[in-house]
């Protein structure tokens, strides 16, 4: 069978087998959970509680006016003991509340929302809103946002992203495979919220078990669905490339998936709507992967936000050996950390713990080309990468370094070890800077 | 017999074109303004673009045809302001300074140290772009020296040892480069003259500070509260110095229990640090 893919990509080996075979374990309520006000794309948030307040499990402790944010709410019953600067993994520090839990286990909870079908769209995503969803996968992008046609746009098509490209990382395998019904529910109040008339379900072909499950599964939605199985190739489970791969369109440079009347949602933030429906709370608790050669065991967890990575390490069991690198998110996209007092947050896909510091000599480009083969946005790499070492930042633009997604698919065939990831980030965080400047310098 | 040829073929031919060359060097001359060579001659000729005009040539231009003030160039001082202003016959102002780059940290290696392994760029905005400092200060000097390379009158020296820049204050021009490109906003203009100046951007907690930096401002007020002229004041968690009530007692300088505070512009400072770059480099 030809498996539908995207042009680009590499085939890295996918180290799964630490946890894909393992069950979501539940995580006991730690003592304490630190939320940063800071968890989605967008804009902070500022806080509705203040030191010394009792909060329930499930009340909603900080939200903003802005269109573009998500509200928090408190995945514990306890005490605020403070607001101040905390690790943040992806921001270095960042103003954060502490909870303290008191064991009381007081609950705040919504009223479940049944006759999904006969719901208005616009209450579905305020109901989104309210509930705090983001985009699961990593981004983090606010789900009220995407599933909000601009006026004059019309979604066709749902996505539901359950391709995992990242190495490591099975945290969404074991949500489809052990919160099948949940995503099914959450699927129907997304596709409701978007209006879109059919949906594909993406999974890549490694995951062959959650692939048959919801073949059978599909046949009970109100709406035609099918599960695309996906070639297993990294980057997949990017919106762009998932896109390219399910229906062949392709998203315009600087353009979103609401361009091409898709909109594309991770299982995992469909299995958070479909709890908040059935169980009435919000997103509090996501399935986190903590896996690498490092970890005595491995595990998936459900784990309050806000839990301290320490306390996690220590439930899997403490080290094998002393790891000398920690990842938040897969190896590929995630992001090193440099404490063990990060705490989980929303966007929080996994930690991955290496021993090997995987240090490379680097030397000259020798012109091989196989950075722009396995370029999935058919960008050109290595232009890209001098461009920005010998500061061209106009040229760079001119070659839309901005549609680059910081995948790491070049960094990881070049044979001269160049940090052209890296080199390219400079080169957008540098043009977009000018941009905001104005003027032509 | 044979060489009398081509010589004459090709003396008479250079003859022609030296003929040629002569008559059209008169025809089609460009005429320059004189005044405009002047004042080219005067600009440090560094093309540093700290004017905002492209090149010293183009701000000679514009200064002789008054599109731009006699003082426009900020890297040559009030002596290029002066010869300017005397050429083109426009009045400057008098007690503007010239100013001198500061850097505005002392986190060396040995001070802020490192709380993890950086294997990306050796730059540092690339560094800056990652949210986790590999530094244990998030507002301290990097160390990757992009000041250094793109300062265009080598006033700036990469102390490798301690990993913080060194600015050798007779070259320096205060064209600002440097202070445009430091990610961290580390480095600032200062009249050049002896000053004390408050050698911390920090505006973590003071707790913070403490675990990361020896020589960090931990907003203790010590020195707002001991300057005998009230000329410190701590403002949105900086210290900030009133230079015109300063009047260079030092006192702030010996009662900082962290000394951040330090002493710019002092010339046996200066040559001790000069020297040290030296020994270092």
């Amino acid at each position: 069978m030809r498996l539908n893919t995207f042009p680009g990509g590499i085939h890295s080996p996918t180290f799964k087998e630490f946890t894909a075979t393992k069950p979501i374990k539940e995580f006991p309520f730690p003592s304490r959970v630190v939320l940063p006000l800071l968890q989605h794309t967008g804009a902070p948030l500022s806080p509705l509680v203040k030191k010394g307040d009792r909060v329930k499990r499930g009340q909603k402790i900080a939200d903003v006016e802005a269109f573009i944010s998500a509200p928090l709410h408190s995945p514990l019953a306890g005490k605020v003991a403070g607001i101040e600067d905390y690790f943040h993994p992806l921001l270095g520090r960042f103003p954060a509340l502490t909870i303290e839990n008191d064991g009381s286990g007081e609950e705040e909870r919504k009223d479940p929302l049944c006759d999904i079908e006969n719901k208005d769209p616009a209450f579905l995503r305020e109901w989104i809103r309210e509930g705090g969803m983001v985009g699961l996968g990593g981004a983090a992008f606010p789900t009220h946002v995407k599933v909000s046609p601009p006026p004059g746009k019309k979604i066709d098509t749902f996505i539901l992203n359950g391709a995992e490209c990242e190495p490591y990382l099975t945290c969404d395998y074991r949500v489809m495979i052990e919160r099948s019904s949940a995503i099914l529910i959450g699927l129907r109040v997304l596709v409701k919220a978007c209006g879109a008339e059919r949906v594909f379900i993406g999974i890549e072909e490694n995951k062959i078990e959650a692939i048959e499950k919801f073949d059978k599964l599909v046949k009970d939605l109100p709406f035609p669905a099918r599960v695309v199985p996906l070639l297993t190739k990294y980057p997949q489970g990017s919106e762009k490339q998932l896109i390219v791969a399910i229906l062949g369109r392709e998203v315009p440079p600087g353009g979103l998936p609401l361009d091409v009347g898709v909109v594309v949602n991770n299982v995992q933030t469909a299995w958070a709507v479909g709890r908040m429906a059935e169980e009435g709370l919000p997103l509090i608790e996501r399935v986190i992967t903590l896996s690498g050669e490092c970890l005595k065991s491995p595990e998936n967890l459900q784990v309050p936000l806000g839990t301290v990575l320490s306390d996690l390490v220590d439930f899997c069991g403490g080290w094998v050996e002393t790891p000398k690198k920690v990842i938040m998110g897969g190896p590929m996209m995630g992001v090193a950390q440099t404490s063990l007092q990060v705490p989980v947050v929303k966007g929080t896909s996994g930690f991955v713990f290496l021993s090997n510091l995987y240090e490379k000599k680097e030397y000259p480009c020798i012109r091989c080309r196989r950075c722009i083969d396995a370029c999935p946005m058919r960008l050109f790499p290595t232009m890209l990468g001098k461009f920005s070492e010998y500061q061209a930042f106009d040229e760079a633009r001119d070659q839309r370094v901005l549609d680059c997604m910081e995948c790491g698919a070049c960094s990881y065939v070049c044979p001269s070890n160049i940090s052209l990831t890296h080199l390219i980030r400079l080169a957008k965080a540098e043009v977009m800077r000018r941009s905001r400047k104005g003027g032509n310098q | 017999m044979d060489i009398l040829m081509p010589t004459v073929l090709i003396g008479v031919l250079s003859l022609i074109f030296g003929v040629m060359l002569a008559w059209f060097s008169q025809k089609f001359a460009v005429e320059v303004n004189p005044l405009v060579q002047k004042a080219e001659e005067v600009l440090p000729g560094a093309n540093c673009g700290a004017c905002g005009f492209p090149g010293c040539s183009n701000l000679a231009e514009k200064i002789v045809a008054g599109e731009a003030p006699p003082d426009a160039c900020p890297a040559g001082g009030p002596k290029v302001w002066a010869e300017l202003s005397a050429l083109v016959g426009k009045e400057v102002d008098s007690h503007r300074e010239a100013q001198k780059a500061v850097l505005l940290c002392q986190g060396a290696r040995e001070v802020a140290g490192e709380v993890a392994v950086y294997q990306g760029l050796k730059d540092c905005k690339a560094a800056h772009l990652l949210g986790n400092s590999f530094k244990s200060c998030r507002y301290g000097c990097l160390g990757f020296g992009n000041c250094v390379r793109v300062c265009p009158f080598e006033a700036m020296i990469m102390d490798e040892e301690k990993g913080l820049p060194i600015i050798i204050e007779d070259k320096c021009t205060g064209c600002g480069k440097c202070v445009e490109e430091c990610p961290r906003s580390i480095i600032t203009l200062l009249p050049a003259r002896e000053q004390v100046v408050e050698a911390c951007v920090s505006l973590a907690s003071p707790r913070e500070t403490r675990q990361s930096c020896k020589k960090g401002c931990i907003k203790c007020s010590i020195c707002v509260k001991s300057c005998p002229e009230g000329a410190i004041t701590l403002e949105g968690g900086r210290i900030k110095i009133d230079r015109d009530k300063c009047n260079l007692c030092g006192v702030c300088i010996e009662k900082c229990p962290t000394k951040c505070l330090i002493w710019v512009g002092n010339e046996l400072v200066l040559e001790e640090k000069e020297l040290e770059a030296k020994v270092g480099g």
